[in-house]
């Protein structure tokens, strides 16, 4: 039963990074595909928990909890320099 | 009992991040598509962390916590860079000049 649910779940994150990746491509203004790309990292941290999960393996927390760091720093400079013209003043 | 709980919570969270990425490609309109991945995608991800406490926890090397540490940063900055895409949005508009 577990692994029938970390199958299902391993399908969900798969289409929801394809749906992203979609809008990442054809998204219309920059601000769009700077939310794709935020969806999608936040969408690879549910991804690495799952493979842990399936693995038993506890190393990859530490690497989720980067990809949440620098995700959102890496949010925060795009829409800085969108806002600003320059991401340090 | 445990595993069955564990299911759970993964069907809900994959299910959660998944309508959060459908509201993202279906959605008019960008103030309409910040609503999904800010709220559902958000939730899924913290069912999928809650599961992942249930798992390490039940191993029997004590009480697993550290995960919650990625959900309390993922819920606090989610709010943060949806306004900050709407700031930028708004600008780009124009609609923010005095």
């Amino acid at each position: 039963m577990l692994n029938a649910a970390i199958v299902f779940a391993f399908a969900c994150i798969a289409a929801a990074l394809l749906l992203n990746f979609w809008r990442l491509l054809r998204g219309p203004t920059t601000p769009d595909r700077i939310l794709a790309l935020d969806t999608m990292y936040i969408n690879t941290i549910a991804l690495l928990v799952l493979f842990g999960i399936h693995l038993d393996l506890t190393a990859f927390f530490e690497a989720a909890l980067l990809i949440a760091m620098m995700g959102f720093v890496g949010t925060v400079a795009l829409c800085k320099y969108l806002l600003r013209g320059d991401i340090i003043e | 009992m445990l595993d069955t709980l564990i299911a759970l919570f993964l069907v809900i969270g994959g299910a959660f991040a998944l309508i959060g990425s459908i509201g993202l490609a279906r959605l008019p309109d960008l103030f309409m598509r910040l609503h999904g991945p800010t709220k559902a995608t958000t939730l899924g991800v913290g069912g999928i962390l809650i599961a992942s406490v249930l798992h390490f926890s039940s191993r029997g090397d004590g009480l697993s916590l550290h995960e919650l540490l990625v959900t309390l940063f993922l819920f606090i900055t989610a709010p943060i860079s949806a306004y900050l895409i709407a700031r930028a949005m708004l600008h780009l508009r124009g609609d923010d000049k005095p």
